[in-house]
């Protein structure tokens, strides 16, 4: 058995099964394809920042949109908590590696294939997927592209990732935990995980299904969602938001965790009301599974269905509800500093309550009428997924980024970057609120003269809120190669845990003898 | 800058204080921050519930936000405060998750009566079907025999920046649905191709027009006007193109309108929807011979040799009825044949190509339609 | 080593797990649906032949029934109701015709889907025979009247005073090419 890394860089790398290895990986791969989605995402302010369409056709605005939240959704922010799972799972549970290394390596290196695949579509004839990232039927089979097919393929790849990934996650936390480090000792954040695994487990293979009948529709002449063949369009909405829903929970509880990590550190406090946490957590992904049918409040369901969906979607307020008070209430009476993480996670807090409101006005049937597909909801799921996702996801890098590297980031720039990146989310993304509830639909390639000013105002903050990201990078790799060593295995004053006590840079082995947990 | 910051907090509060202080311009519809109040009582009670939402997550965000950075300012580390060391308290851990559930609670009455007025589609006065098509609608008014298509009027050039943009830029179309004030008018939508969403804020209405299914909604109002929806579904490439407006008129001057409808669907019928005979266009047809091409192919379609060609056994007469059509509506460039497309009409046109096709021996045997005509001059 | 072997056991069943719920997704979440709508009335649909039992013919109030019809994708067919609307009492039988021609050069066929409105009419209104039950071939430039005969069930809720019948007329000819080629 070896003792370090591979010297050879593509052994290392290519063939690697230390979870380090991977889980860094799984984060250079992710920010590659942030960078990617957040270009989509430039081309398609760009386009919006006046009416008229001035740099592209209309027909390359849907695909930039489709790209952009598939990008997002399976390229950036699923592989990136799955690299910081792989990362710190086994070194939060006292185990020396991920229960099935090898499979790791394949659920990684799986990845850049889907992708490659899915991004080729926009080169080739036809154009990439043009249907949204929710890709209804009957756009998405009888009226799509011929490059369907890669995309299909493309999603049953990195669902198949997902699926790897997510079982040797569950694996690790059954079978490897050290002695003593019972279930409800482990961090919040393994505990978020190994519940989003759960879910993985259950809704991937369900958007593979979705994508299954699809293929089967457009090439075999079946008709799951087809109304001339005795099938329904509005199937195919029931079965995406059946893996749809538990999705949006799968970006969001592994944020949860990372901050329910981070907050207790800079409060030098413990967390408060872990238990409640976990079963909050809990709660939230077994309502996750009841509640789909609220993306589809206009699709003219019986009024008995709309009630119903309605009332266990305000539900969702509840824990989560729990959860923010929680973490507020962990601040109180703690000693508080506000280092780059903390300000990330703070800002989440912030922002995910907004979104979380935002959510709960959603709920009400009668009022999503309105807002339903417009701008309110890109503000609406933008406001939990990056304030939520991506914010948490650069907390979580600046925070154990000197653990894995063993140098110190830039403070001051961290902190200029926390301030760009929260002052032009909310330039981005509030004024979408208005754009919203004035009336203008979401995934508009062009709009009417009286939604100039507050699109000009998103696309600045859109440019600012990238160049923000830029820094960021910049930082990291700074750090990696310039920061100041640093070598205390505690790193930050307050942070409790088994990944704390082992020295500064992490070795490339951790607890090949396993941690006896008290 | 404070203008515009003092605009943003009354409009989030009050939309219609935007518009006391000065008039109703495009200038005050620019700034509409917050949802339409609307002119239905469906709108007015998605207005009125979400306004109760914002309200209380105002409330609760200012007081647990506000509870935060009360913590942020007062239990700061370089405050000298040392932390304390609690991590569970039952009791409060119980009032916090029991009264959000009573606060929901409360909230559901509301938001229930809210819906149930949407879903309150019986009784209708007035029937109207609406069809969403790649990228237009079609409103048929069931029972009157009155349907058409509503496009888009604005201009490829105005989109592509080639002339100024109008005033009413993407929110013009070629046809309005026009309905009636004070009557219950319900919504019948479908799809034709690909998934739409018939939206019109103002009335509170969006429903997803899918194909092979039916859904309705409503909307009745006593203001007349002129309101502007969208397209809410991702439908494909022209997607922002195809607006919704809808025209509600008094009632005596929506029956008048109703009527010039059913008078042009009559003459359509009559006319260009009608299935013609032979024998009828060949009467017709000749009369329009006599009356527009005689005078150079002359009478017995023998034309005048190296003027005029003949139509007696020509090639065009007697090859597809397509090419034959294509001739009269384009026109030949370069010689004395001019389009007729605007000086005959469908029906015209129809009757003098069945006639040429099948006189002076000419024995084709097709019929050629008006409407046939008429996709040809919609196909170019 | 032992660990191994949990961790076979593991994936085994997470695995397991996982294509149980592909197979859900397509084999269960489907018929779930339909079935789901039958009972409610969702989408209108409202289910296959009805075979009339005893109903006795409630004379007490009579119903409007009104029909619309809608070509999917532009299908090249004249297709229209012959009547507009009847009124009938609940629990008598009616015929109604649709009328429909195909205005192309090829022989095609079509399939109508229907659909009832108020949604929550669609489980009292019952068709004993249908058009919708079969497709319908038709030769270039042919015509027919298509047939349906309904009843509405006489525990059909008082509140509803009008039912529309919709149907939606899609274009098959090329999922059923054998068709084709029985009427040539």
């Amino acid at each position: 058995m070896a003792h370090g890394p591979s010297q050879n860089f593509f052994s290392r790398w290519l063939f690697s099964t230390n979870h380090k290895d991977i889980g860094t990986l799984y984060l250079w791969f992710s920010f590659a394809m942030f960078l990617l989605g957040g270009f989509f995402a430039m081309v398609i302010r760009a386009e919006l920042f006046q009416p008229g369409m001035q740099l592209i056709k209309p027909e390359f605005f849907v695909q930039m949109t489709t790209m952009h939240g598939l990008v997002m959704v399976f390229g950036a922010i699923m592989p990136a908590f799955v690299g910081l799972a792989n990362w710190m799972i086994p070194m939060m549970i006292g185990a020396p590696d991920m229960a099935l290394p090898r499979m790791n390596n394949l659920s990684f290196w799986i990845l850049p294939f889907a992708f490659t695949i899915l991004t080729s579509t926009l080169f080739m004839e036809g154009g990439g997927p043009n249907f949204g990232w929710t890709f209804y039927a009957p756009l998405s089979t009888t009226y799509a592209p011929d490059t369907v097919n890669y995309f299909i393929f493309g999603v049953h790849m990195m669902g198949a990732s997902s699926i790897m990934g997510s079982i040797n996650i569950i694996a690790t936390v059954m079978n490897m935990r050290a002695p003593g480090m019972t279930y409800m000792k482990m961090p919040l954040f393994v505990w978020t995980w190994v519940i989003t695994a759960f879910l993985l487990v259950a809704v991937m293979p369900v958007l593979a299904g979705a994508v299954t009948m699809m293929l089967m529709d457009i090439n075999f002449g079946t008709s799951f969602f087809d109304a001339a063949g005795g099938g329904d369009p509005v199937l195919f909405q029931h079965v995406f938001w059946f893996f749809g829903h538990p999705e949006v929970y799968i970006i969001i509880l592994p944020a949860f965790g990372v901050v329910s990590q981070i907050i207790p550190t800079f409060s030098r406090k413990p967390l408060f009301g872990y238990s409640s946490m976990v079963y909050a957590t809990a709660s939230i992904a077994f309502l996750s599974f009841i509640v789909w049918a609220h993306h589809m409040f206009t699709v003219g369901m019986p009024i008995a269905g709309e009630l119903y969906f309605m009332y266990a979607t305000m539900l969702i307020a509840v824990p989560t509800g729990v959860k923010v008070f929680n973490w507020i209430t962990t601040m109180y009476k703690g000693a508080l500093t506000f280092e780059t993480p903390m300000l990330f996670s703070i800002a989440f807090v912030i922002l995910f309550t907004f979104g979380g409101f935002t959510g709960m006005m959603l709920s009400i049937a009668a009022a999503d009428t309105q807002y339903h597909d417009t701008y309110f909801v890109v503000a609406h799921f933008h406001y939990v997924m990056v304030a939520g996702a991506v914010f948490s996801g650069t907390a979580a890098v600046y925070y154990w980024l000197p653990k894995w590297c063993g140098r110190m980031y830039d403070e001051t720039m961290g902190k200029v970057q926390f301030w760009i990146a929260f002052i032009a989310f909310n330039i981005t993304f509030m004024p979408q609120h208005f754009l919203g509830l004035a009336g203008m639909p979401r995934r508009y390639s062009d709009y009417g003269l009286q939604f100039t000013d507050w699109n000009m105002v998103s696309s600045i903050g859109a440019f600012l809120y990238g160049g923000a990201q830029l820094l960021f990078l910049y930082n990291v790799i700074r750090t990696i190669g310039w920061g100041k060593p640093i070598d205390d295995p505690q790193v930050w004053e307050g942070a409790e845990g088994l990944e704390w006590t082992v020295p500064t840079p992490a070795p490339f082995h951790t607890f090949s003898t396993p941690p006896v947990v008290k | 800058m404070m203008k515009r910051a003092k605009a943003l907090f009354l409009g989030l509060l009050r939309p219609s204080s935007l518009l006391l202080a000065g008039s109703v311009s495009a200038e005050s519809v620019t700034r509409q921050l917050n949802m339409p109040r609307g002119v239905t009582e469906v709108s007015q009670a998605a207005y009125d519930i979400h306004m109760i939402m914002i309200w209380i997550c105002t409330v609760i965000g200012v007081l647990v936000l506000g509870f935060m950075f009360y913590v942020m300012f007062a239990h700061r580390k370089s405050k000298g405060v040392t932390a304390a060391n609690f991590h569970e308290n039952l009791v409060v851990e119980v009032l916090w998750t029991v009264i959000p559930a009573l606060i929901l609670i409360v909230m559901a009455v509301p938001a229930t009566t809210a819906l149930l007025k949407v879903y309150d589609t019986e009784n209708p006065d007035i029937d109207i079907k609406v069809t969403g098509y790649q990228w237009k609608w079609q409103y048929e008014y069931i029972g009157e025999g009155v349907k058409f298509m509503s496009e888009l009027r604005t201009s490829q050039d105005e989109i592509y920046g080639r002339a100024p943009k109008g005033e009413h830029y993407l929110r013009e179309v070629t046809q309005p649905l026009v309905i009636p004030t004070n009557k219950k008018v319900r919504f019948l939508i479908t799809g034709n191709d690909v998934i739409h969403s018939w939206w019109v804020p103002d009335f509170g209405v969006k429903r997803d027009a899918v194909p092979g299914l039916f859904t309705a909604a409503w909307a009745k109002t006593d203001q007349p006007g002129t309101y502007v929806g969208e397209c809410t579904e991702l439908c494909g490439l022209g997607h922002a193109f195809m607006p919704v407006v809808v025209e509600v008129k008094e009632e005596a001057e929506y029956e008048a309108w109703l009527a010039g409808k059913k008078e042009e669907a009559a003459i359509y019928a009559s006319t260009i929807g009608k299935q013609w005979t032979f024998d009828e266009l060949m009467v017709k047809g000749e009369q329009v011979y006599g009356r527009s091409c005689a005078g150079c192919h002359q009478v017995n379609g023998e034309g005048i040799t190296g003027v005029f060609p003949a139509l007696k056994d020509s090639p065009i007469a007697l090859g597809p009825a397509e090419g034959h059509i294509a001739i009269l509506i384009d026109g030949v460039a370069g010689s004395a044949m001019q389009s007729f497309a605007e000086q005959l009409s469908e029906v015209e046109i129809a009757a003098v190509v069945h006639y040429e096709r099948n006189a002076w021996g000419n024995d084709v045997g097709d019929i050629v339609q008006p409407i046939n005509v008429l996709n040809f001059k919609q196909s170019q | 080593m032992s660990r191994t072997s949990t961790h076979g056991g593991l994936l085994i069943k997470l695995l397991m797990g996982a294509v149980a719920m592909f197979a859900f997704a397509i084999f269960v979440l489907p018929p779930l649906y339909d079935l789901f709508c039958e009972v409610t009335g969702i989408g209108g649909k409202t289910g296959g032949a009805y075979t009339a039992s005893e109903i006795t013919i409630d004379t007490s109030r009579k119903v409007e029934v009104q029909f619309v019809a809608t070509n999917n994708a532009t299908i090249p067919w004249d297709f229209y109701p012959t009547e507009h609307k009847v009124f009938v009492h609940p629990g008598e039988s009616r015929e109604i015709t649709f009328f429909a021609r195909n205005k192309t050069s090829n022989d095609m066929v079509a399939q109508a889907i229907p659909n009832v409105l108020p949604n929550n009419a669609a489980d009292y209104f019952h068709k004993t025979e249908c058009f919708c039950f079969n497709n319908q071939p038709l030769g270039a430039g042919e015509q027919a009247e298509l047939a349906v005969v309904f009843v509405l069930d006489p525990d059909l809720p008082v509140s509803v005073n009008a039912v529309t019948l919709s149907y939606t007329l899609f274009d098959i000819t090329d999922r059923i090419p054998m068709q084709v080629s029985q009427i040539q």
